[in-house]
This record gives structure tokens, C-alpha cells and sequence, in this order.
């Protein structure tokens, strides 16, 4: 038996080419990823201090300062979110899964979720602005997060829907069939089986959430003062960042790199954590 | 004597019968016209080619078929004379009473103990230790019980195959179902799970009515007292196991199990 000298040649000439493309854009990706981290990592340590946590933002023209204040007004509006978001995307996400399958009301449902899914941060925040801040007359934290609210939900939906659909119909047959109303074999047996994976789903929205600041310019807008009163304008990571990267003033602008650190590491570890759990459901 | 007595009474009492039976997949048929009397405390099996409709026909008989829209079953389902095609019969309770084993295991993503009780909680309030007694019973039932005692409270799904097999049926068992239906139950085992789960087969059967569709020709003529033989939607010869194995009236059936065809 011959091999065919010339085939095999081209192929390797192929192969060559087709492999440096392909380092190629990976390095090109990794090399502006670690651009962008170095450059934070090297700013926000250098801007990281313990008077950070535990001090207000500061006056214009006045000397040091913190975050305390938009720290503790992200943990609170992203906190509401996840209370409001959780029942609501994943009680949705089971309709859709178990439920609607292909009814109309769930079509419409997965279309509308789809698009929310896509729509402009910036454009959900005027929506808000309209609806929960003109009408009231004052900027507030709840505005702010039920911007975020309307980020995080079809994430939540979508994630909840794909991750029961994972799930084998014979173990929902096996359920059915010990005589189990719909409503238990999806909630005790169904959404159990998926449960790992509706976490990540939510704390991947979490990730979204985080980091958005053109809802929030509409809604919480910002709080020079600590406060902890959601119906007040509320100060929050994104929107400080924005506005003390543009000062022109030191110590606002070393605080904006502090705050996008904070994000960036918050972030980070709710992808790992996110990673724990999706190992965890592929290990059972 | 008490014990042969009730056995030849039992003899006559058909625990399920089907009557001109049609089940339709949307358009296509799966059942042709299929009449036929499933005895009570008696072991009877489906055998046939693939797609030959023997799952559809245990699939209709404890309605799994309702959870599809567009699949449905005409003529008439008794049993103990009561129409189970009957669109105002309580599905979750004909399920409760008529209990289903499938091909592959399928724990729940609960512990052992609760993969049991699940099943139990749906239509009994038992308090701690009946609920105890009762995993207990149905765990032994199933031949399983010394392997996983002292592990009650692990994940169902660290158990071996044959294990997770075992405990599927230890679930069914457990809500005391008068019918179990099996669905090739030992076509995902090995040899000696196979074996177990056969042996237990012949050990339920005093208690439980059993209908087991298998591709294993073996496995029917060792655990049955009645064969169908079906093919194409049809059911083209039912007996005793030893007439349809050894005496087939049908040149088909003796084809199909003899392998020349199949």
C-alpha cells in the first residue's frame, strides 16, 4: 500500500497555516485582555487603601476618601435585585421548561425574554426613568434596582429554561409515573436535578448586573453620603466610577480605579464560584 | 392448601384486560387492534423487534402516553373493570396503583431513603418510624437493603447500575402498586444485576401483578407464565410462555424466536 505523498503534503501545508491563524488571534485576544488587566491591576492596587472601606466619597477639592458609601449602595440594590429576580426568572424558567413547551403564552413568553435579553442597558434605564423617576419626582435606589432587575431576570429565565431541558425526560417520566402531580415533579425532582446549574445561571446575572452603570445613571443616580435609604438617591460603584474617572481631581480619579478593581474582583470570583458549581453538576 | 386455593382463584382473575386497543403516535399508528388479558399475580411478557409497538403498549397501560399532546389510545382498558382510557380517570392515582421500571436507571437527585419515601409521601402520612419500616420493607423487597443500610443518606446516584436499578423498583414497590410495569429493565445491566433483578422478578410476582417487555428472548421464557409476540403494532400470538416457546401456533413467532428473523 502507497501513501499519497502529495495529499499528505498539502495537508500539512493546511494544517500549518490554519494552526498560526488560530495562535494568532489567540494571542491577540489574550495579549489585549492582560493589557487591559495589568493596567487596572497596577492603578487599582496602587489606589487600594483600608480608608477605601470605611469612608464616604469625597467633596470636590477636598483631600482622601472612600467608597463605604458606594460599596454598601451596590451590595443593597444588587442585593433586591436577586431577591426580586430569583423567584420571578426561575418560577418563569419552569413555566417555560415544564409547562408551557409549546403553547402560545410560552412562545411569546421566550420571545419577549429574548429580546429583554438583548435590549440596551441604557434604553431599560430611560424605560425606568419614565416609569419610576419622573413620576415620582426623585432619583431612588429602588429605581436603580429595578433597572437592574429588568437585566437580570431573562437571564435568569433563560438560564433556569436550558439548564431543566438538560434534564432527561426519563427522570420526569420515573416521577410521573410514581403518580406525582406536575407541580412536585417539578419542583422536588426536575428543578433538584438542575439546581446547579439555575445557581450559575444566577450568579452569572449577578456578574451582568454588577458592572452596569447606564441604568443606574437614570434611577440611583449617585449620593454623596452614606445612606442606606432605598428611596433616596442612592451612590453606587458604576456610576461613581464613571463620574470620578472624568474629574479632574487626584484623589476622585485613584478611587475610580479602586472601585473598577473592586468590580473586576467581584466579578471574578462570581465566575468562579459559578465554574465550582457547573463542575459540581457534571461530577453527578 | 390455603395458599394453592387462592392460587388456582387467582388463576381465572385477570387483573388488566384490553379490548380492541389502537394507540396513534399523531398520524401513525403504534397499536393495531390488541386484545388481550394480563392475569393477576402472574408474570406475562412482551417480546418483538424494535418498534414492534410492546413499550407502547405498557406505556398505555398506566396513561405515561397523556404527558405527550397529539399521541392517544382508543378502545377499552379494564382494570379490575374499571376503564383506564376513561378521560375522568384520576391519572396520578391509576399511576399510584399501576407502577412503571424503565430501561435506564433513574434515581432522583435525592438520597437513597428519599428516593423512597418520595414515592410514599405522594399518598400516605406515615410518621418517622412507619416511614423507617416502610423504606426498609421495600428496600428488602428489592433485594437491596444489606448493600445500602448503612448508607441511607448518600446520593442515589453513588450507586452502582444495577443498584440504581434495584432501588427504581424498591421506589415503585414502595407505593404498593397493585401492577408493575417493566420496560426492558435489565437492558442497561450487567449479567449478574441481570440475574438479581430476574430472581426478584419471580419474587414479586406473589405479591404483584407484573408485565415486562424485554429484547431478551431468555429472560421471557426463564421469568414469564405468559408471552405475547408482537410485531408492526400487532400482537401476533399470546400464550403460556412454555405453548409460544415451544409449540408456537404462528410460523412468524417461531421465526422471531429462533432467531431467524428479528
Amino acid at each position: 500500500m502507497e501513501f499519497n505523498q502529495q495529499l499528505y503534503k498539502k495537508r500539512q501545508r493546511s494544517n500549518a497555516i490554519g494552526l498560526t491563524l488560530s495562535l494568532g488571534a489567540m494571542a491577540l485576544g489574550l495579549f489585549v485582555l492582560l493589557w487591559i488587566l495589568s493596567v487596572l491591576l497596577t492603578n487599582g492596587f496602587a489606589a487600594l487603601d483600608w480608608n477605601m472601606f470605611t469612608q464616604s466619597t469625597p467633596a470636590p477639592g477636598s483631600e482622601g476618601g472612600g467608597l463605604a458609601n458606594a460599596i454598601v449602595g451596590s451590595l443593597m440594590m444588587v442585593g433586591f435585585t436577586v431577591l426580586v429576580s430569583t423567584p420571578v426568572g426561575v418560577l418563569a424558567g419552569v413555566y417555560l421548561a415544564e409547562y408551557g413547551d409549546q403553547s402560545k403564552t410560552a412562545e411569546l413568553t421566550r420571545f419577549v425574554t429574548d429580546i429583554m435579553l438583548s435590549a440596551p442597558s441604557i434604553v431599560l434605564g430611560l424605560f425606568v426613568y419614565a416609569i419610576a423617576v419622573a413620576t415620582v419626582g426623585n432619583f431612588s435606589g429602588w429605581a436603580g434596582s429595578l433597572a437592574l432587575s429588568l437585566i437580570a431576570v431573562p437571564v435568569v429565565v433563560r438560564t433556569t429554561e436550558n439548564m431543566l431541558r438538560l434534564v432527561p425526560g426519563s427522570l420526569r417520566e420515573a416521577a410521573f409515573a410514581l403518580g406525582a402531580p406536575r407541580w412536585k415533579v417539578s419542583t422536588m425532582v426536575t428543578l433538584r436535578a438542575a439546581r446547579s446549574g439555575v445557581m450559575t445561571g444566577l450568579l452569572l446575572a449577578v456578574a451582568r448586573i454588577s458592572g452596569e452603570t447606564a441604568p443606574l445613571l437614570f434611577t440611583a443616580l449617585n449620593n454623596q453620603f452614606f445612606s442606606t435609604n432605598m428611596s433616596a438617591p442612592m451612590a453606587n460603584l458604576p456610576v461613581v466610577i464613571f463620574q470620578f474617572a472624568l474629574s479632574p481631581y487626584d484623589n476622585w480619579v485613584r478611587l475610580a480605579w479602586g472601585g473598577a478593581l473592586l468590580i473586576t474582583l467581584s466579578v471574578l470570583v462570581l465566575n468562579v464560584v459559578a465554574r465550582v458549581f457547573l463542575r459540581e453538576k457534571n461530577r453527578s | 392448601m390455603n395458599v394453592t386455593a387462592t392460587a388456582t382463584a387467582s388463576d381465572a382473575k385477570n387483573a388488566l384486560e384490553l379490548r380492541n386497543l389502537n394507540f396513534y403516535y399523531g398520524k401513525f399508528q403504534g397499536l393495531r387492534n390488541v386484545s388481550l388479558d394480563i392475569a393477576e399475580h402472574k408474570v406475562t411478557a412482551f417480546i418483538g423487534p424494535s418498534g414492534c409497538g410492546k413499550s407502547t403498549l405498557l406505556r398505555t397501560l398506566n396513561r405515561m402516553y397523556s404527558l405527550y399532546p397529539g399521541q392517544r389510545a382508543e378502545g377499552s382498558i379494564r382494570f379490575y373493570g374499571q376503564d383506564i382510557l376513561d378521560p375522568k380517570q384520576d391519572i396520578n392515582l391509576l399511576r399510584a396503583r399501576i407502577g412503571m421500571v424503565f430501561q435506564k436507571p433513574t434515581p432522583f437527585p435525592m438520597s437513597i431513603y428519599d428516593n423512597i419515601a418520595f414515592g410514599v409521601k405522594l399518598y400516605e402520612t406515615l410518621s418517622k418510624s412507619e416511614m423507617d419500616d416502610r423504606v426498609e420493607w421495600a428496600l428488602s423487597k428489592a433485594a437491596l437493603w444489606n448493600e445500602v443500610k448503612d448508607k441511607l443518606h448518600q446520593s442515589g446516584l453513588s450507586l452502582s447500575g444495577g443498584q440504581q436499578q434495584r432501588l427504581c423498583i424498591a421506589r415503585s414497590v414502595a407505593v404498593k402498586p397493585s401492577v408493575l410495569l417493566l420496560d426492558e429493565p435489565t437492558s442497561a445491566l450487567d449479567p449478574l444485576s441481570t440475574a438479581k433483578i430476574e430472581e426478584l422478578i419471580d419474587e414479586l410476582k406473589h405479591d404483584y401483578t407484573i408485565a415486562i417487555v424485554t429484547h431478551n428472548m431468555q429472560q421471557a421464557a426463564r421469568c414469564s407464565d405468559y408471552t405475547a409476540y408482537m410485531y408492526l403494532g400487532e400482537m401476533i400470538e399470546f400464550g403460556a410462555t412454555e405453548e409460544i416457546f415451544f409449540k408456537p401456533e404462528r410460523k412468524e413467532t417461531e421465526d422471531y424466536i429462533t432467531g431467524r428473523f428479528g
